[in-house]
Formats: structure tokens, sequence, C-alpha cells
């Protein structure tokens, strides 16, 4: 049964996305995961179906859903089994783009978001350095006014879709006299910008499909017109998206596990041991059923934390708590699923064995459960 | 040209079907998807509608729930739908199926009636011949490909050997194979305008139609299970063993 949070529009939606990924995503992850990459065509074509628009205002191109839709939309690419095909769209649609749509300026939004929500434009989000990640306030990468701009220098590291994405929406301090938190600005640097490279692509654990690369700014001049809404807010347009970002890479560990625990289920009924499908050994088939128990719960309480935030309420707490069980319940379903799997769970060419490693990012990337306990526990 | 197509909800094929006790009929929750076969005539329909700047019409008989599968329908670009729900329909046989949805069609001024060949969840695979011969339009089956011009529609019709080329003068109905064309996914947009598009609910009395139940379920059995297969040896004859058994099954 669907969600209480789930009405007709976003059950229409949640169709239309799994047919397209079980018909356009599921028959090619692997050659995409080999290639690693995924090609600008599924970009494309997701952008002409509207993918990107779902939380874009109509006026601008899209059809202005809220976080419930994008908590579904993730759920359903999750379900793609591979990790790093899913984020790449995610990272466009739930990481980057809400910088111009919750913050730009108008000229900003009028200029930037049609080309967000029909994949002309791809984006990713530079906020994460090789010593900053959670702890924001702590980057080094500063922009200095220049003329009529400004001036970055600095490096980002782990940036999804850094190498390829037309915009990254840059992290820098604007103001290093005072508290990091107050100094910090948000810088829209389009591809093909003098002094902007990616220094190399950082190969993984898992989400090959997915571009991760690490950037480098040299005396990178942009307009005022590229620093996205007002100077030396971007701390709390961090903070208020990161929220948002939760949500999303929750959506992808939900999807994912989900879909691990169909897979397995259906695998241990096929599967005989000594005479007997492995489903009739109830230590299998309740470990699997407590899994399954863990994934509707989180999946509920993500749905409520959706929900709340678009009520306009504040549901840091909820999505700290969630995302943290969330990260962990993914992982304990992919080592059951692997387990329960036997060898062929850790033979390279099993689906299993991707969603197995894809999984372990679900409980650092977006927020280490750690970090979201801190979060979770301060709000007691 | 206007285009009729006939469409389905079915229950969603990745949730295992339940059957009502007594009489055996399927279950049909609240939450149905459009059949996939019919995916195809609905994108046949709006290709067709769309080169003439005609329009498309979806009749559909079956217990509307919340529309859903209708409204994949109307996403992808239809116009309107007619839905034919009652309860003195349940349990009806593909001849009253046949009937309503040729009565529902009749009060339409159309050129063309798309059809799926066989529904998924029922696959008696005669309703499309069955709503030509009450329509008293010409029927062409099988449908790989469809072509309409000056009103004369010209069909691919698939045989075991190839295909036959078919023509008929307008209105006619035609039912088509899945790959005739290839259907669109509906866009964002589309789903959320697709609530905005009038769906017209219709009964038997309506339309003037009995449903005469002449069809009962006498017995439901498992499919049987799978037998495991067969491990032929070579010693150098396995060929002749291999022949046998496809001559066997009339595989060749």
């Amino acid at each position: 049964m669907r969600s209480i949070y789930i009405d007709d529009d976003l059950e229409a939606i949640r169709l239309n996305v799994r047919d397209f990924v079980e018909r356009e995503i599921l028959p090619n992850v692997e050659t995409w995961e080999a290639e690693r990459a995924v090609p600008r065509e599924l970009l494309n074509e997701m952008g002409k179906l509207g993918f990107f628009g779902l939380r874009i205002p109509e006026e601008y191109g899209g059809i202005g859903l809220g976080h419930v839709a994008s908590l579904l939309f993730a759920e359903e690419l999750g379900r793609c089994t591979s990790g790093g095909t899913a984020i790449t769209a995610v990272v466009h649609t739930d990481l980057a783009t809400p910088y111009v749509t919750n913050f730009g300026l108008r000229e900003q939004k009028e200029h930037f978001l049609p080309k967000f929500a029909s994949g002309e434009m791809i984006t990713a989000i530079g906020v994460t350095e090789s010593d900053a990640g959670s702890d924001v306030q702590a980057i080094r990468t500063v922009a200095r006014p220049d003329g009529d701009g400004w001036v970055i220098n600095g490096s980002k590291m782990f940036i999804t879709n850094g190498g390829f994405a037309d915009v990254v929406f840059i992290a820098a301090k604007t103001n290093p006299e005072v508290k990091g938190s107050r100094g910090i600005s948000i810088f829209a640097v389009e591809k093909g910008t003098e002094g902007f490279s990616a220094s190399r692509a950082i190969d993984k654990m898992g989400w090959h499909a997915s571009d991760t690369a690490e950037l480098v700014l040299a005396d990178v001049w942009v307009p005022q017109t590229n620093l996205i809404g007002e100077e030396n807010q971007g701390f709390y347009y961090i903070m208020h998206n990161f929220q948002n970002e939760r949500l999303a890479v929750m959506g992808l560990a939900l999807g994912e596990a989900q879909k691990a625990l169909e897979l397995t289920v259906a695998y241990v009924k096929e599967r005989k041991a000594f005479g007997k499908p492995l489903w009739d050994k109830q230590a299998v088939r309740h470990r699997l059923a407590m899994r399954q128990a863990e994934v509707d719960a989180g999946r509920e309480l993500a749905y409520k934390a959706a929900w709340m935030m678009d009520q306009g309420m504040d549901a840091v707490r909820e999505v700290s708590e969630v995302k943290a069980f969330v990260g962990e319940v993914d992982n304990r379903v992919m080592y059951d699923c692997v387990q329960f799997h036997g060898g062929m769970g850790f033979a390279a060419e099993s689906i299993i064995e991707r969603m197995y490693r894809d999984a372990r990012i679900a409980s650092i990337g977006g927020g280490a459960t750690e970090v979201m306990l801190d979060y979770a526990a301060k709000r007691l | 040209m206007n285009v009729v197509v006939c469409v389905k909800q079915i229950p969603d094929p990745a949730t295992p079907y339940k059957l009502e006790e007594g009489t055996s009929w399927l279950i049909r929750p609240e939450d149905q998807v459009l059949d996939d076969t019919d995916r195809y005539g609905v994108e046949m329909g709006l290709q067709l509608a769309q080169e003439s700047e005609g329009t498309v019409t979806l009749v559909s008989m079956g217990p509307t729930g919340n529309a859903q599968g209708i409204r994949q329908a109307l996403a992808m670009g239809a116009d309107r739908a007619i839905m034919i729900e009652d309860d003195g329909l349940r349990g009806s046989d593909a001849l009253t199926t046949a009937r309503v949805l040729a009565a529902a069609i009749s009060s339409e001024a159309f050129d063309l009636v798309i059809t799926g060949t066989e529904s998924t969840d029922g696959y008696s695979g005669v309703v499309p011949q069955m709503i030509a011969e009450l329509l008293g339009a010409p029927a062409l089956t099988y449908a790989t490909k469809v072509e309409v011009g000056d009103g004369v529609v010209t069909i691919h019709r698939q045989t075991a050997a190839g295909y036959d080329v078919v023509t008929s003068s307008t209105p006619a109905v035609v039912s088509v194979t899945a790959g005739v064309v290839e259907p669109r996914y509906p866009t964002f947009k589309g789903i959320m305008d697709a609530k905005k598009k009038p769906i017209e609910n219709k009964t038997m009395s309506d339309l003037g139609v009995e449903n005469r139940l002449a069809q009962e379920v006498a017995k439901i059995t498992n499919a049987p299970e799978r037998e495991a297969g067969r491990r032929i040896e070579d010693e150098g004859d396995a060929h002749t063993e291999i022949v046998a058994l496809l001559e066997d099954r009339k595989v060749i």
C-alpha cells in the first residue's frame, strides 16, 4: 500500500519513473559502470521528460513540486541497481540546482532554471574540500573582489558530476575576517571558464558510473552576476540545502535497499540447498523480513520528514535521525543480501555485489551517520 | 482524423493477482495500471491523430478505481476518456465486453478504432474482431505497421511467415501488436495536465447494453511447475537425439 504522503500525482510520477528505470536504465547499467560514465543522451532524455523540473517552478519550465516529490524521485532512481547512475541525476536535481531555485536572484533564475529543467545544463555542487566536508566553515577556497566580479582560488574534492557538469556551484570564503559561517558565498562557475579545471577523476569503491572529480580553481574570474543570491550568505544556503540533499540521498538508499531485498527474496525462493529452497529456512526468511521491516520504517519516517519540510516545519531532527538510520539499514540490507546470495553474491558479475559496494557511501555521503546522530542528539 | 483507442486498466502485474472466492473473478484494487499492451495503441493513435490535427479518445470498461491507469494514457497525450463502470458488468465475458465498448464507440465520430491484440489479465484475444463486427466496420488485426490516407487504412498484418499487406476503407478497427510503434513516456508536465482532462463515466443503462452472462469460471488450477531440464551427454550422437527432441515438440 502506498504511503499516506503520496497523492495521485506523485504515484503517477512514481509509475512513470519506475517504467523509465526498468526500460531505459536497468538494461544498460553494466555498460555504464564499465565505462565509468553515464551517457549524456540519458540525461538529455530525462530532461526532455521533465525529470529535472520536478522542483523547478512552472514559470521556469518545471512543475514545482516539493520535498516529498524529491524523495520519491530519488527512491525510484535508487532502484536502478547502479548508485553511480542514480546519483548523477540526483546531484543535479536536488544537490545543486536548488541553490538557484531557492536563493537565486530573479535574473539568475531566468538565466539558469529553464536550462537546468531541460537538461541543457547539468550541474554539480562544489562545497567539499580535502579538509572540509560536513564542517563547511573549514573551507579554504577564497574569492576576492576584482573589478565588477570576483577571482576565485582553491580546490574542491569528491565533486560528483564535477568533471562534466556545465555549471558547478562553488562555495568560497568572501570575508576571511569574520567567523566562517558569516563569510562564505556561492558562485556559479561554468565549464570552460579560464583557470577552472577537473584535475583528476577519483576512482572509488562503488558508484562506478558516477563522475567524481577533484576541481582546481586557479585565478578563476567570474562576473558579479554569478554570485548566487546574496554575498556572505552561502553558509546558510548550504545548511538549508543539506536537509534537501539528505532526503534525496536517503531516497536513493531506500530505493536500492528495497530493490536488493526484492532481488534476494526472489533468489532464495529459487535457490535450493539440501533439497529445499533457502526460503524454507526460518533463519533466512526471518532475517529478510526484519530487514524489510527496517526499510519500511525508514521509508515512512523519511516521507514524514519530507512532508514536514513541505509544510514549512523544522525537520532537522527527523532528517538527521532518518539519514543516520537509513544509511545503516542500507548497509545491513546489502550485507544480508550478499550473504544469502552465497558465492554468487561475492562474484563481480552479480548485481548484488555492485549494490553492496554502492551502498557503502549511504552512511557517509550527505552527512556521516556520526554527524547526523550528533545533530539529532542536540535536539533530544 | 479522430481515433478511438480501447484501453484497459489492470492490477499491477508486478504484484500477485488475487481471485475472489466462489466466482474466481479477479479482484481489482483501487490502484490499477494501464495494460502495457495498450501503450502501443495509444501511441499509434497519437501519431495518426497528430498528423491530421485530430483527437484521441480513450474508451475503457471496468472498475474505475482512482483512474490511475487511464490517466497514464491521458498523460501520454490522449484528449479525453470514456469509462464504463457498472456492477452489472462484473465477470463479463469477451462478447459482453465487445458489446459495451462498441456501444460506447458508436456514439463517437471516429475514423479509426485502435486496440491491442489482447489484454494482459484476460487474454481472450477476440474482443477487437467482435467490436468490428458490432460496429459494422472492417477488422484489420495484428498490425505491425499502420498507415492512413484519403479514407484508406493500410496495415502490415503479422503472419507466421512474415506479413500480409491489408487495406480497407475507414472507418475501421485495427488491432496493433507490441512493437508497432515505440510508445512515448509521459512527461511530468503531461502527468500534471492529465488530471485536468475530462473523464466521462457511463453505465450499462446509458449505453442500453445488458450483461448476458454466458460464461462461468469452472475451475482454477495452478500452472504445472516447470520440470527440471535434461542433460544430454555427447558421445558423438547427441545431435540426433536433440533433433528427435525438437521434432517431437514440433519445433522443427
